[in-house]
């Protein structure tokens, strides 16, 4: 009994730990600190459950703790930051395996379904269904983010019709399963369907909506945690899971708001499939295309300069290069602050970590609200490799696909300087008007070298 | 499981979702990359329940699934705790220590 009470008394405090570093995160300065509570509680949990009285052979334990470590280390430690959104899209199919298949074994322990009740195999059912969607479609997601498979979204006709299909099939095979729990067969069909219905959410989604998915999945996982909470009866699972899947819901919902779509146009909209004839084309305009000579001239000895980084920054890795200018910028008395869009990059808050990496202090990172305002203001904007998120005609242009999408103003300021590789249009596959506009210059090639000159000509200015 | 041990779960479930609403909405722009990664890693605690089933001999199948639960598990939780310190550990203030307060909103 005491040694119960004590497992117990260990997941309170766990739980409380877990809490209490989460409620750190709301500051930079006391984040750190607030997280090794956390992974305290997570030590104070692991160690009093190896004294739980069912357990009898220590071997596989020890086994899977020591694989575990030695995969999770290198994951941790030299993971570099720019691939950091397909490390947490892996991630959250670690967590979804490993909930989804503690409800495996569970159903299979208790007589393959025949000691279950209704509602334990409510929980385990929904555990096991969330879990096995989260699998495949977290993989996908890595899949696609690390490029091993094309970003682009891949649709066919009746897409949309075969992802319902599997969702409701799956459905089905829940309700079946909590009427009669001890079928084996439809337990594994319900897994299998879970499976193949992770594919076929994430496939047809393209890069630029990753924050969202990512996000999403980041909820999916933790509620799939949760159910396993409830199925083995573990009120610390049933609240960590409950944390995971608040803080996932909360960014997609975030996200979205910041792409202007709704969940069912992320998932199932397509957005990236080829949209013709949208917004006005720039038909016979010209855009200015310039040297890094001219845009050092004009970066220079500019007082204030706002930065906007998109996935193209950190596709060329060029956050470094960056700073390095914006020092020799702060050098010649001018001011530099970066403006962050919420969706910019392939994950919530992507470019912050790029750009903390580069040594850029957090007070000079701005929100898309708190920048807004000060682009009016600004000698020389910067963009690089951003696109959609500075798209003027998502303010003006009811007929632009992004239109209504918050964004951030850059077409306000005296002077633009947009670094790109290419004319291509962005991930909407809509032309940009801003780079059009009379006070845009373009700067073309690769983001790195670019700046790498520009870094060279204002040295010697 | 019965009737009464699901309500109180719920409870718990419930009452833990709107801690976890209001302590995240509070959690600026800047920080979001590392809240994904430390929920991943404290939601890892399914790690609890994966060394039960590797642990309990309820037959050689559960024995093998725990196992495998264990380890994804032990990834998320060694991996996640670390990258997520590495990368707060790189958040820092501008030298001048300006009084401005990063963006609290959501």
């Amino acid at each position: 009994m005491s040694r119960d009470l004590l497992i117990q008394a260990s997941y309170l405090a766990s739980s409380v730990l877990f809490i209490l570093g989460l409620r750190s995160l709301t500051h930079p300065d006391s984040a750190r600190r607030g997280m090794h509570l956390a992974a305290l509680g997570m030590l104070v949990a692991v160690v009093s459950t190896l004294l739980h009285r069912e357990i009898v052979d220590y071997r596989w334990i020890l086994a899977g703790l020591a694989l575990g470590s030695l995969v999770g280390y290198p994951m941790g430690m030299w993971v570099p930051m720019t691939a950091m959104p397909q490390r947490i899209a892996i991630s959250h199919m670690f967590g979804a395996l490993a909930a989804t298949l503690v409800g495996v074994a569970e159903f299979v322990s208790l007589g393959n379904g025949a000691g279950v009740g209704h509602a334990q195999m409510a929980a385990l059912g929904f555990e096991v269904l969330f879990g096995s969607l989260t699998i495949t479609g977290s993989l996908m997601a890595f899949l696609k983010l690390q490029e091993l498979v094309p970003g682009a979204p891949f649709t066919f006709r009746g897409q949309n019709l075969v992802s319902l299909g599997l969702f409701a099939a799956g459905l089905a095979l829940f309700g079946c399963l909590v009427a009669h729990p001890s079928q084996p067969a439809v337990f594994h069909l319900m897994l299998a369907v879970g499976l193949a219905f992770g594919v076929s959410l994430v496939l047809p989604i393209g890069g630029a909506d990753m924050p969202v998915v990512i996000s999403l999945l980041n909820s999916y996982a933790g509620l799939a945690s949760a159910a396993t909470g409830f199925a083995i009866g573990n009120n610390v699972l049933i609240i960590a899971g409950a944390l995971d899947g608040a803080s996932g819901f909360i960014l997609s919902v975030v996200m979205s708001k910041a792409m202007n779509r709704s969940f069912r146009n992320v998932l199932f909209g397509a957005f990236g499939a080829p949209q013709a004839a949208t917004g006005r084309v720039a038909e016979g305009l010209a855009v200015r295309a310039i040297t890094p000579e001219d845009a050092a001239i004009q970066l220079a000895y500019a007082r204030k300069v706002i930065v906007v980084p998109g996935y193209g920054m950190a596709v060329s890795q060029a956050q470094h290069q960056l700073r390095e200018l914006a020092a020799l910028i702060e050098k010649h008395g001018g001011e530099v602050v970066y403006a962050i869009h919420p969706v910019a990059g392939r994950m919530p808050g992507h470019m912050n970590v790029l750009l903390a990496e580069a040594d850029v202090p957090y007070d000079r990172l701005k929100e898309m609200e708190e920048v807004n305002p000060e682009f009016a203001n600004a000698d020389a904007v910067l963009v690089i490799g951003a696109n959609d998120v500075v798209n003027p005609a998502a303010k003006h242009d009811p007929a632009s696909p992004i239109y209504g999408m918050p964004i951030l103003e850059a077409e306000l300021a005296k002077s633009v300087l947009v670094m790109k590789r290419s004319m291509n249009p962005g991930f909407a596959g809509i032309e940009n008007e801003l780079f059009y506009m009379p006070q845009t210059s373009m700067l073309f090639g690769d983001a790195k070298e670019s700046l790498q000159k520009i870094i060279t000509e204002v040295k010697q200015a | 499981m019965s009737t009464t041990y699901l309500v109180q779960s719920l409870y718990v479930f419930v009452l833990a979702g709107f801690v976890g609403f209001l302590v995240i909405t509070r959690v600026p722009a800047l920080l979001h990359t590392p809240l994904m990664s430390a929920t991943n890693a404290i939601s890892a605690i399914s790690l609890v329940g994966s060394i039960v089933a590797a642990g309990s001999h309820q037959s050689r199948t559960a024995t093998l699934l725990g196992f495998v639960a264990v380890t994804s598990a032990t990834i998320n939780v060694v991996g996640g705790f670390l990258i997520t310190d590495r990368m707060l550990k790189m958040f820092h203030r501008g030298p001048k220590g300006q009084a401005e307060k990063p963006g609290r909103k959501g």
